[in-house]
């Protein structure tokens, strides 16, 4: 790698020194691309009329800035830049939820050029509104500073309310909008107030300094913080749909478009995630025993409520919403641990659970049509006489949501990592793995559901033939269950991707911090979970 | 034989042979499914492509019979790669006394199962045997794995072939039946899951990375501390669920009743066994002195006997002739149950026994059932009213199959039970002889269903025509009543190959016991 004159090398790594504007630039040189690539896709999409082919040409447009803006972001990674202190972050947590993200872009934009073809949506902005939501969440990653993080947050929530309500004709679309609308700014609203009275407390927006602040003059008690610390909590609940602030989830991901669904279900909660767990690690560690049992009872009523409502659902997108309810549920279990080993498993489980989301929604993208949306789990019966491609692909993709060994790839180590993560913490979460091994077990029953309707009942009588699934779709479908089945057998190169993604977080707590569980070596976690 | 098997290295790479084979089978047929397509002749390829598979891998462990050195009572063949370097986990493998005439009975099973639904598997041909393929790897690995997490993989693997084989081509209630599988299995292996990664993560101490090597994660876990109770729990509940004990045991007549042939023939000859397995592999060595604490131990036992006669009580009792076979299997792993936890040579000896030759009678006893159904489509016992004029043969091979699971002298199952009960004796001694009353209800449930089905006067018209067994059938059967009579009359070379490593579980769980009775609180090392 060549250094530029300008650039001062730390050990091996290029330091950039974000007080120097043009370094700060450097540093969000990929989230720069991709808004002007977006931008100018904008015009673009102004340029001529609306119109099925136009809307393709955009979309294939997209498809590029957000393929251009993958390869800018792998070459940051890889050439290892380190910063100093300042309002964003260097650092491979960064970069490596951006190829998540994007990752999740590329594959909604292509399932969406089919879908909107197919339902008659011609509005070419649709797309470019993918990528300026995609712009918000890689800010929302790199923030290192709430009011750079609440800029992301809201370029991102802003497109994606658009996005949900994409579909004007249909009700339930624009009841889902408006309901995501209200509830995102009632929920932003949190954040703004959170973010007040940290600052109100600390005296700054920047995490780093409000961790250290936090520890030079002793915070902890601070009521004004700690109120604060709660609120953002709220505020953030709502971003991923935490239980008991999920109530909006299933109506919106029933309603949007079915690939925007998926964008929610993967994207915008790993942008969530990853806003979260850098706040809470980076700003808040030094109070780890402050928030600990509120996340720990944040993370078991979400993995309980999500997976024991998913049960009761006959609409596979609604399944697929409290499914994806009880996953934030074993994610906060990551957080709840708060270790780097928890950070490169929540990166891990991140990119298991996109893949086979999105695996999941193509399917139902591909079989659906404009007459009948097949979202209902009838739908899915016998599917395996018609087409046992698709069955079998569908089956991976749940069994890896499951956790399955194997036949579920990816998502039994996913699952794996989180446990281990949390058993190797210096406060053992054991209580809360068995917990999420038991919520694994009631997920059983609606994941194997599917299956079953798939292999082991008939094909209704009558039933319309199925239509073909297209070529974007079959390629995602493929794609996504070829990549989870041969890291299930050979998980060792995303291991040591999701690694590089951590031993950032200065304020990791240490083992000090937090106070050891009463009896060393007993499975009985810390006191304070009680 | 022994030199000749050591001048192709046998040793060094039968286990992974051994995985390697059905697991490629099951692609290579699975494939010809999606190339050739479902027609009749591609069926009857397939059906011919996996059973010589399956006798090309028992045909190679076969070897393990003599390149193995029965005085070792430590790991034999062992294979060892690095698997996933940052958690630790290794694909190691390896066979010992207590294994290895498990991976023998797996393989000797597999073939005749596939025969055994030779005709009655209509449907998705190719599926059914590409599944067939991956559950004797899982099965296979299970007895081979020497990593805690490689085992967990293959315990899980297992499990989702038997569901759809239970669930596409079962009976009537096939899917309840495969559901019910599932879920129970399920939730004991997933708190297992987090027992082992505790264990791992505990064994890899301050290097930072987990370490599931078997020995290394006895070393730690036979330290008793205070979890070791829960972990002992997490272990006991994903076996005993297995096994199934008392009163675990609620999936297991519906998933045996709905199975095909060729499922109930391996859920009831292998699968069962991994559970008694698990217990003899992890659960003992893991937690000597939580499996050694007088109340658990007896709780066990008694939960152990209870499941022998209520088995045979409910056994008793059943018109359907299926129901009755997968009541007696309860019945008999109650048995190896009692022989484990009495933990005596002869009596863990007497376990593994009950294991192989529950694995026989009881399979060839499911063939028979299924052969006799795909004739007659009933399964009802007052149903057939005497046909042994009409079957000679079948009745003949029925009524020894019989006796040999209610073990009648000179067949594998009167030296089985035969050693638990002297075995377990010596420690249970009351256990033990309610225990017995076992023995005897065997034989008045299936010498009463015997009466009912072939010997009494033939009173139901349909039944006049059947056909005897053919040659396929008789060929399927031949292997086991040879396998029952060998090991009824001569089972010392069986029993041998047991010897070393039984003695040498026996010896150090007693140890630990001693030590943890002596000083309670400050029990050492192994």
């Amino acid at each position: 790698m060549m250094h530029p004159g300008w650039l001062q090398t730390q050990g091996e790594a290029l330091a950039l020194d974000l007080t120097k504007p043009l370094h700060l630039t450097l540093a969000i040189a990929p989230d720069l691309v991709l808004v002007a690539g977006a931008m100018m896709l904008l015009l673009y999409a102004a340029w001529s009329p609306e119109s099925a082919q136009h809307s393709r040409r955009v979309a294939l447009g997209s498809m590029v800035v957000a393929l251009l803006t993958l390869v800018a972001v792998l070459g940051f990674g890889a050439a290892g830049f380190v910063a100093g202190p300042g309002p964003v972050a260097v650092d491979g947590f960064r970069w490596t939820s951006d190829v998540i993200f994007l990752l999740a872009t590329i594959i909604v934009i292509g399932l969406s050029m089919e879908y909107n073809a197919r339902e008659g949506i011609v509005t070419p902005e649709a797309h470019v509104l993918v990528l300026f939501a995609t712009v918000g969440m890689m800010l929302m990653a790199a923030a290192r500073d709430l009011m750079v993080l609440f800029l992301g947050i809201e370029t991102m929530s802003i497109a994606v309310y658009v996005l949900v309500g994409l579909n004007r004709r249909q009700a339930r679309s624009a009841e889902g909008a408006l309901k995501y609308f209200l509830l995102g700014a009632f929920s932003t609203a949190f954040l703004l107030y959170g973010i007040a009275l940290v600052y109100g407390a600390t005296g700054a927006t920047n995490l780093s300094v409000i961790g250290g602040r936090i520890a030079a003059l002793a915070l902890g008690d601070s009521p004004m913080l700690l109120v604060g610390v709660a609120l953002l909590l709220v505020g953030f609940g709502f971003k991923l749909a935490a239980a008991p602030f999920h109530m909006w989830a299933p109506d919106v991901y029933e309603g949007a478009p079915t690939p925007i669904t998926a964008y929610m279900a993967a994207g915008v909660k790993a942008a969530a995630f990853a806003a979260f767990l850098r706040v809470w690690i980076e700003a808040f560690g030094h109070i780890y025993t402050a928030w600990h049992d509120a996340l720990w009872w944040l993370a078991a009523a979400t993995m309980v409520v999500g997976n024991l409502v998913a049960l009761q659902q006959r609409n596979i997108k609604r399944m697929l919403a409290y499914s994806s309810i009880g996953h934030t549920g074993f994610l906060l279990v990551a957080v709840t641990a708060a270790t780097p080993q928890a950070t490169s498993a929540f990166l891990f489980y991140l990119l298991a659970y996109t893949l086979a989301t999105m695996g999941a929604f193509a399917i139902i993208i591909g079989l659906g049509s404009t007459e009948s949306p097949r979202e209902r789990i009838e739908d899915f019966h016998g599917l395996w006489f018609e087409r046992p491609g698709l069955a079998i692909a569908m089956t991976v993709f749940m069994l890896a949501m499951l956790g399955f060994p194997v036949f579920g790839g990816m998502g039994f180590f996913a699952k794996w990592y989180v446990l281990q993560a949390a058993i190797d913490a210096p406060a053992p979460q054991v209580r809360l793995a068995v917990l999420l091994v038991l919520a694994t077990t009631i997920s059983a029953g609606y994941y194997l559901y599917v299956v079953m309707v798939m292999f082991m009942k008939p094909r209704p009588e009558g039933a319309p033939a199925l239509p073909s699934v297209s070529p974007l779709s079959r390629a995602v479908i493929v794609g996504s269950a070829a990549l989870l089945l041969v890291f299930g057998l050979f998980p060792d190169p995303v291991v040591r991707w999701a690694r590089a993604g951590t031993g950032v977080m200065p304020g990791m707590p240490s083992a000090a911090a937090i106070p050891s569980p009463a009896v060393t070596g007993s499975p009985a976690p810390t006191g304070t979970s009680r | 034989m022994a030199a000749f098997l050591a001048s192709l290295n046998y040793n060094a790479w039968v286990l992974p042979a051994l995985l390697l084979i059905p697991t490629l089978g099951a692609l290579i047929v699975w494939a010809h499914g999606v190339v050739v397509g479902q027609g009749d002749a591609a069926s009857r390829t397939a059906r011919r492509l996996t059973f010589a598979i399956l006798v090309f891998e028992f045909l190679v462990s076969m070897g393990l019979w003599w390149s193995l050195d029965v005085r070792v009572a430590d790991w034999q063949a062992g294979f060892d790669r690095p698997w996933i370097d940052a958690w630790g986990a290794r694909f190691s493998l390896g066979v010992d006394g207590l294994s290895v005439m498990m991976v023998l009975l797996t393989t000797f099973l597999m073939p005749l199962a596939i025969l055994g639904g030779w005709t009655s598997i209509r449907s998705k041909v190719h599926g059914y045997h590409a599944l067939m393929l991956l559950l004797t790897t899982g099965m296979l690995g299970v007895f081979v794995a020497r990593d805690l997490f490689l085992f967990y993989v293959m315990w899980e693997v297992m499990l989702v072939p038997m569901y759809f084989i239970i669930g596409i081509w079962g009976g009537e209630r096939r899917i309840y039946a495969s559901l019910k599988f599932f879920i129970y299995t399920m939730v004991g292996s997933l708190l297992m899951l987090v027992a082992i990664v505790y264990l791992g993560v505990q064994a890899g101490g301050a290097s930072g990375r987990p370490n599931f090597d078997y020995d290394a994660i006895v070393a730690v876990a036979s330290q008793s501390s205070a979890g070791s109770f829960w972990l002992f729990g997490a272990f006991f509940l994903a076996f005993a669920v297995k096994v199934p004990m008392f009163p675990f045991h609620t999936w297991l007549p519906d998933a045996h009743v709905e199975a095909p042939t060729a499922g109930s023939v391996i859920l009831a000859g292998i699968l069962l066994k991994l559970g008694t397995y698990g217990f003899l592999r992890v659960a003992l060595p893991f937690f000597p002195a939580v499996a050694m604490d007088p109340t658990v131990r007896t709780a066990i036992i008694a939960l152990a006997v209870i499941g022998v006669v209520y088995g045979s009580l409910v056994a008793l009792v059943q018109p359907d002739i299926k129901k009755l076979v997968a009541y007696s299997s309860v019945a008999h792993l109650g048995f190896v149950m009692l022989g484990i936890f009495a933990l005596t040579v002869e009596s863990v000896q007497g376990a593994l026994m009950v294991m192989i030759g529950h694995g026989l009678s009881t399979g060839a006893l499911f063939l028979l059932v299924g052969i006799i159904y795909e004739r007659t489509h009933t399964r009802l016992i007052d149903h057939y009213g005497g046909i042994a004029k009409v079957v000679p043969l079948f009745a003949t091979i029925l009524t020894v199959v019989a006796l040999s699971s209610i073990g009648l002298p000179g067949t594998n199952g009167f030296v089985a039970e035969f050693l638990v009960m002297v075995g377990a004796y010596r420690t249970y001694p009351v256990f033990t002889v309610v225990s017995a009353t076992g023995v005897v209800l065997a034989a008045a449930y299936l010498l009463w269903a015997l009466q009912r089905m072939i010997y009494n006067k033939l009173d139901n018209p349909q039944m006049a025509a059947l056909r005897d067994l053919n040659w396929r059938e008789f060929g399927l059967l031949v292997p086991i009543l040879a396998g029952i009579l060998w090991m009824g009359v001569y089972p010392k070379p069986v029993l041998d190959r047991m010897e070393a490593s039984v003695q040498r579980l026996v010896e150090t769980v007693g140890a630990q016991r001693s030590v943890a009775q002596r000083a309670p609180g400050e029990s050492g090392g192994r």
